[in-house]
């Protein structure tokens, strides 16, 4: 009954599809896919995916960046009490109090705290995603067993925890990875059961429950994946607050004790030391923590802000 | 008493409210300005209620929001003229607005759960209306609270007064907000989709109230709404919009029994009728009010028109469908309305001719 | 509300019990077990023999642990080997100047940060607004140790304006009462005491003070966003209420719910850093004695002040939730 011409209709349609604002194939993207077409289009999330991808490139190929070995003494005839060689040919960023190539030092110690903090974040990840899945997919008594367990770990702060933990296991690189991984277990436990929990109490997993779909199919064939995103989120934060927490640790005493290992944290430990004499020894490394956490957070909060259906216009 | 909608339209009363040409345009830093509201005109006079119809999206809310000047300053861009008693409320400082919003023009919104401030009892919020506009001391403000919250029929108000607003009901809380913007007896009322977020039978409740407070005292009552029930019930005249633009204006009775704009039309046939008998399908409109296609093209519901025609379109880019007188007391936006040969005046709203002629 | 608040207080023991637990259990899985905690590093194997006897430690695990919880109710965790005296007594005797520490750097980070915040989210996008967001992402990246000695090398030891080191300048002689030593000065109208060691408060203070300071302007600051566009706002605004009252009402009193409860969560934030912080400015507060507790192997003291201090941060939280309950009535009445 229409009697609009075809080249008509064909304009219709153009114009329509103009003002309604709905780009080709927006409609039918997964949740996921369009959260990365956004990021992609995010500047802040791309200078933070920059300046992680450029530090775990640094920390992977190490050895080939570094110019010199990271624990080879140099110019030692040259350091004395207040005085440690600064910048010059060969050292293009000067030697530490025991003439090792300050450089080389910062490349190794990015592979070192860089692995400190996914191992710490991926163990933490697996051990409270555990606690967290069993709390959100049974309920009842497990989820009252493993949320008094959380809120005990909890009840302990979260540095005064790490301490503990460290002490324990006495002084090695895994103790601190261990010591990292426990404080970030309740985190992890109480986000994933908490958006468990949403989402198993929304209006898709009643309905898929009406349907007669079995109750493992939707906590692991939707439950959990749908819960996942704020978990992503959270372990791109705790990347960032495990490296700053290993250096606190390191600070404390409680650090890695092999020389052959720099790390950052211990670096800044030791160069507080000679903070007045050769500042530089110090704002490397502290420099190195804050940008690569700077990285890690801005990452996470654009990561946060895509997923999140709130910030979505 | 209520006037007719003819006789407000032929000036007999000073209209409250003038409305002329408003154009609200949003523009985002780095995104293409939409012309949210285009053109739009319409007066009120005291004591007459008309209705802005139409779906999500169309302006009509956004037109209550630029006549109270509630519309953000950033980013945003209100022209036309807005007239409350004369006075011109386009372009008005802050301050004159604020004095005016609450005591002489009020809201109501659609969602009184969130519009209600949650940490704040629900006295507090009535009284603050009337410290802040009338020369009140907090004792006087309270007991005028009470009054108030008597009079929109709230049980117990003295205790009530002290609640919070998720201690209430959700038809107790419209009456509350409505207790609040009738606090200073202002001369204009906006309701935007009052009853939208109630249940049936509170709906019915609210509107009486609404007829019984507002439209009796003599205030003028701007609907904003997308219940043609409500329409039905409440008001005098009905501005049609679509994609921000008026495309209809009639008395309620005229554009009941003969919708001349299809979309109108549509409307009317979207909603199931008891009277129709079982076997005759509903007639929704097609696609959504996403299918929208710019004014300046033509015409923006051509879409979605059963009527439409090659002319509905332009060619020469902004030059657009106008909006024409349409017999007495009416308005179109139409090249191609429908037409309602043998219709008789002042038929039921609810007779068979207009969904068949939507066809 | 009284219900409210005793029925926390009885979600609080089985929290308790099982830190009591962990912590016990920690003690005994150390290398040497408690013996060797409490008699330090160099305990002969027949010091130790006669230690295991003489507080029975070859009794039961079961019954061990109910001794322990007998003596940890009435606060005895046995004698510090670094200071030959009762843990609880260090304690108490340290922990004001932590507890004056860590109100100072609250008062610092509460009373710049939400101004700021609510400033930055007034005026969104304005340089103020993005200098505060970087400000704010720099202050949680930044170790709390790094700022520490920065402040300490830049006002205390270059510039030499304020103190960079200990409580209170060794050559005051002032009465102590309460271990506060600002309180103390004011209580024994010492005021050259007190101000003195304010004085010595600012710096660790503001470091202490700066991640909590970052957190709480980016949640105030997201907060305000969130409810300028709330419905309610709106409706205050259709009331035609004043600008102020509108702000007062309306806008801080819901913003500010978020972030109260964020302050709970800062007191372990303090705690923590306070350990770091303490340690730079050689600041006498437990957070310096536990650091010497693990330097030197000092367990008793590490055991006692851990659950010491868990059991004041729960405490914490837990007044931070009967304040959000008076703050937020959707609480109040469950």
């Amino acid at each position: 009954m229409t009697a609009l011409g075809d080249v008509k209709r064909q304009r219709i349609d153009e114009l329509a599809a103009r003002a309604g604002q709905l780009p080709a194939g927006e409609g039918g993207l997964s949740l996921t896919r369009s959260a990365f077409r956004r990021l992609r289009r995010d500047p802040v999330a791309i200078t933070g995916a920059v300046i992680v991808l450029v530090f775990l490139f640094v920390a992977a190929f190490a050895p080939l960046l570094a110019p010199r070995d990271p624990v080879s003494q140099y110019l030692l005839s040259e350091i004395r009490p207040g005085l440690i060689p600064g910048a010059r040919e060969g050292f293009p960023l000067g030697v530490d109090n025991l003439g090792r190539d300050l450089l080389s030092r910062l490349i190794y110690g990015a592979r070192q705290s860089l692995l400190i903090g996914v191992v710490s974040t991926v163990l933490g990840l697996v051990v409270g995603m555990t606690l967290g899945v069993l709390a959100g997919a049974f309920g009842g008594w497990v989820d009252t067993v493993v949320m008094r367990f959380v809120d005990i770990i909890l009840s302990i702060p979260g540095l005064l925890m790490a301490i503990t933990i460290s002490v324990l296991l006495g002084q090695n690189q895994y103790a601190l990875m261990i010591a990292i991984a426990v404080v970030q277990v309740p985190v992890f436990a109480r986000l994933l059961r908490g958006s468990m929990l949403a989402q198993r109490g929304s209006d898709y997993a009643v309905a898929a429950q009406a349907l007669g779909v079995k109750k493992r199919r939707i906590v692991f064939g939707h439950v959990l994946p749908n819960s996942l995103s704020p978990v992503i989120v959270q372990a791109t934060l705790s990347l960032a607050t495990a490296i700053i927490e290993a250096a606190a640790l390191s600070y404390l005493g409680l650090g890695d004790p092999d020389i052959a290992r720099p790390e950052w944290g211990a670096m800044l430990a030791n160069a507080q030391d000679f903070l007045s004499i050769r500042p530089a020894l110090a704002v490397w490394p502290a420099m190195c923590i804050i940008v690569v956490a700077l990285g890690f957070t801005l990452l996470g909060e654009r990561l946060r802000e895509a997923l999140d259906p709130k910030f979505r216009r | 008493m209520v006037q007719t909608g003819s006789a407000a339209a032929g000036g007999l009363a000073t209209p409250v409210l003038e409305v002329e040409d408003l154009a609200v345009t949003f523009a985002r830093r780095g995104e293409q300005p939409t012309r949210a509201v285009d053109g739009v005109s319409f007066s009120v006079a005291p004591g007459e209620t008309i209705g802005l119809v139409g779906e999500s999206g169309c302006g009509k809310s956004v037109t209550s929001l630029a006549v109270m000047g509630l519309l953000p300053r950033r980013g945003v861009q209100v022209t036309g003229s807005v007239r409350l008693d004369g006075q011109e409320l386009i372009g008005a400082p802050d301050r004159v607005l604020r004095s005016l919003r609450g005591a002489d023009m009020g809201m109501v919104f659609q969602d009184p759960l969130s519009s209600l401030n949650p940490t704040v009892p629900i006295g507090t919020q009535v009284a603050e209306v009337l410290l802040e506009h009338r020369e009140m001391t907090k004792a006087e403000a309270r007991d005028e609270a009470t009054r108030l919250l008597d009079r929109v029929g709230i049980p117990d108000p003295a205790r009530r007064l002290k609640e919070y607003p998720h201690q209430l009901s959700g038809g107790m809380r419209q009456r509350a907000l409505i207790a609040m913007s009738l606090a200073c007896s202002p001369r204009l009322l906006i309701a935007d989709e009052p009853t939208t977020a109630l249940d049936v039978t509170i709906q019915a409740q609210i509107l009486e109230l609404l007829r019984e407070l507002v439209v009796d005292s003599g205030t003028a009552l701007v609907m904003i709404t997308h219940d043609l029930g409500v329409v039905a019930g409440l008001c005098d005249r009905v501005h049609v919009m679509y994609a921000g633009k008026v495309i209809e204006t009639a008395d309620r009775h005229d554009l009941f029994a003969r919708p001349r704009q299809p979309y109108t039309g549509g409307l009317l046939a979207s909603v199931p009728r008891l009277d129709s008998g079982r076997g005759t399908p509903l007639t929704p409109i097609r696609g959504s009010a996403a299918d929208a296609i710019p004014w300046a093209e033509g015409c923006a519901f051509a879409p979605r028109c059963d009527n439409a025609q090659d002319d509905c379109l332009t060619e020469v880019s902004g030059s657009t469908v106008p909006l024409e007188p349409d017999g007495p007391g009416r308005e179109l936006r139409c090249r191609h309305p429908l037409e309602h040969p043998s219709a008789p005046a002042g038929a039921s709203a609810f007779g068979t001719d207009a969904p068949g002629a939507a066809r | 509300m009284l219900r409210f608040i005793v029925r926390r207080l009885f979600q609080l023991i089985p929290i308790l019990l099982g830190l009591s637990v962990l912590l016990f259990a920690w003690l005994r899985a150390l290398p040497g077990g408690p013996a060797q905690a409490a008699l330090g590093e160099r305990a002969t194997p027949e010091a130790i023999a006669q230690y295991n006897e003489l507080f029975g430690l070859d009794e039961p695990l079961y019954v061990q642990y109910f001794r322990f919880l007998g003596r940890a109710v009435t606060l005895d965790f046995g004698n510090s080997t670094q200071y030959g005296r009762p843990v609880t007594e260090v304690f108490l005797e340290r922990f004001p100047g932590t507890i004056e520490l860590t109100v100072l750097a609250m008062i610092f980070a509460i009373g710049v940060g939400i101004p700021l915040g609510y400033l930055a989210a007034r005026r969104h996008g304005s340089f103020l607004d993005s200098a505060s967001v970087v400000g704010s992402l720099l202050g949680v990246a930044i170790p709390v140790f790094f700022l520490a000695y920065l402040l300490r090398l830049l006002f205390a030891v270059e510039l030499g304006w304020l103190p960079g080191s200990g409580r209170q300048d060794v050559r005051i002689d002032a009465t102590r009462i309460t271990n506060f030593y600002v309180l103390d000065g004011l209580m024994t109208r010492e005021w050259d005491a007190a101000w003195d060691a304010f004085l010595h408060l600012i710096l660790p203070a503001i470091a202490l003070g700066t991640i909590p300071l970052a957190i709480i302007v980016r949640i105030t600051r997201a907060s305000v966003l969130d409810v300028v566009n709330e419905d309610y706002v709106r409706t205050a605004n259709a009331k035609g209420l004043a600008t102020a009252t509108v702000r007062r009402r309306h806008v801080v009193r819901n913003a500010l719910l978020p972030v109260s409860t964020t302050i709970g969560l800062q007191t372990g934030l303090l705690l923590s850093g306070a350990v770091l912080t303490e340690t730079v400015f050689a600041f006498g507060g437990v957070g310096l004695t536990l650091r010497d507790a693990i330097t030197y192997r000092d367990f008793a003291v590490l055991q006692g002040f851990i659950l010491m201090l868990a059991v004041v941060y729960v405490l914490v939280n837990l007044l931070v939730d009967i304040s959000y309950g008076l703050l937020d009535p959707r609480v109040r009445v469950r």
